[in-house]
């Protein structure tokens, strides 16, 4: 049984007569020499293309990528901090302003008050100055009023003594009317 | 058998294993070791699809990445961030190595996805030169870095006193079934995903399978994407851990 596989793989042969396998090819011995040779090729090959020039290409992008994340995280706190640094100043900012707009608040009243008094104290004097002027113009009506009456009261008096027929002297009559009045 | 398949009877036929056959990509003739193959194709677009995603990719260099230059990013993030957990700080100089094998390992696997492609991960002679290369590289470093105190990774010091030995023969050969397990995983896993493909494709023959076979083709092949990716996940992690190993021999 020359056609065997055993028996051809141990004569040597790879493949039968009509190019077919014989049992495994895998177990060729000499196919051997040929896969080695372009397996080591094929790998030195790879190993230039990769350490040559694949990986550090690769390696270089990463530790780029990395370094720009890193940038940008810590721009990104900083931007933050900034943010609340900002909104902190702008608080301070809107308090000042508030407390400042109270203390100008206040001195407008203070002013206003004091603007306000003044003006009360002026009218008030100047009431009293009309009040006490007035008083003064009432009291001299009044003494020329009092003055008018004893004028017409000595007229009077005299014109009656006359119609009742005895002459009289203007001075005396006067005089009576004086005490008259002052009794 | 694959010489029963090629004689010309009548029926389903299936040659599952065809498609790993190594064959000179222009003309014909034999395999020398400097022949340009189907497999050195495919290894060559590898490069070029590692070229165009970690180079192209990323020509920009923008902050701001496109679409292509994010996927670089990620792989480059995932492997980077994947050695540094496993390996700690000072694992970090051998990333380039590791994303070497990741790159070469994911692009192999997803560009022999494609219909009429071949996959150099699907073959022993790849992944067992890769998971060798990891071993005696780990292991040298191992002795280098830490000198006979690298022999401390098979002693295990938390276990009790009776127990070392016997714990210390279950760690050689453990030790030493390490590059075994680690490239047939890989080359493994290719594979069967690959020849059940083909496998299903066959049934496609016969018209009142055929729309079965579709679906089933379909679903495998949902599944080979999940396993091309978590094939190169493996053998990179691993190659994480046994490098974790040489730096930090003690347990």
């Amino acid at each position: 049984m020359a056609t065997e596989p055993i028996n051809m793989e141990l004569a040597g042969k790879c493949v039968n007569e009509f190019g077919g396998a014989i049992g495994m090819p895998q177990l060729c011995g000499e196919w051997f020499g040929n896969q080695i040779f372009w397996l080591v090729v094929a790998l030195v090959a790879i190993y230039f293309i990769l350490s040559r020039v694949a990986l550090p290409r690769i390696g270089s992008v990463l530790a780029e990528r990395q370094g720009t994340i890193t940038n940008d995280i810590a721009a990104a706190e900083d931007l933050k901090v900034k943010a609340t640094q900002a909104e902190a100043a702008y608080d301070k900012a809107l308090i000042d302003a508030r407390a400042e707009a109270q203390r100008i608040v206040a001195v407008a009243k203070a002013d206003i008050q004091a603007d306000l008094d003044k003006a009360i104290a002026k009218a008030d004097a100047e009431i009293a100055a009309k009040t006490s002027e007035s008083e003064k113009a009432i009291a001299e009506i009044r003494a020329g009023a009092l003055k008018n009456v004893e004028e017409v009261a000595k007229d009077t008096a005299l014109a009656i003594v006359e119609a009742m027929g005895s002459s009289a002297d203007a001075k005396t009559v006067a005089a009576a009317v004086d005490a008259q009045m002052k009794g | 058998m694959a010489g029963e398949a090629h004689s010309e009877e009548a029926g389903l036929v299936f040659h599952p294993m065809d498609q790993f056959i190594v064959k000179p990509f222009f003309g014909d003739g034999g395999v020398s070791w400097y022949t340009i193959t189907n497999s050195t194709v495919w290894m060559a677009l590898a490069v070029l699809a590692v070229f165009a995603l970690l180079v192209l990719g990323t020509s920009k260099r923008s902050v701001i990445p496109t679409r292509m230059q994010s996927v670089a990013e990620l792989a480059y993030g995932f492997i980077y961030k994947m050695v540094e957990d496993i390996c700690g700080k000072d694992g970090v100089k051998y990333f380039p190595y590791i994303m070497t094998l990741f790159m070469f390992i994911v692009f192999a696997n997803f560009l022999g996805l494609l219909p009429m492609a071949y996959t150099p991960t699907s073959q022993i002679a790849v992944t067992a030169l890769m998971a060798f290369a990891v071993f005696f590289g780990v292991t040298i470093l191992g002795f280098v870095k830490n000198g006979a105190s690298f022999l401390g990774l098979f002693w295990v010091s938390s276990a009790p006193l009776a127990l070392r030995p016997i714990l210390a023969l279950i760690e050689v050969i453990s030790y030493f079934v390490r590059p075994v397990s680690h490239s047939i995983r890989l080359a493994g896993n290719m594979m069967a995903g690959h020849a059940v493909i083909k496998v299903f494709a066959g049934f496609a023959a016969i018209a009142a399978i055929a729309p079965f076979s579709i679906l089933a083709i379909t679903a495998m092949y949902g599944l080979e994407i999940l396993v091309s990716f978590i094939q190169a996940y493996v053998f990179t992690i691993l190659t994480c851990v046994y490098l974790k190993d040489a730096l930090h021999p003690h347990h």
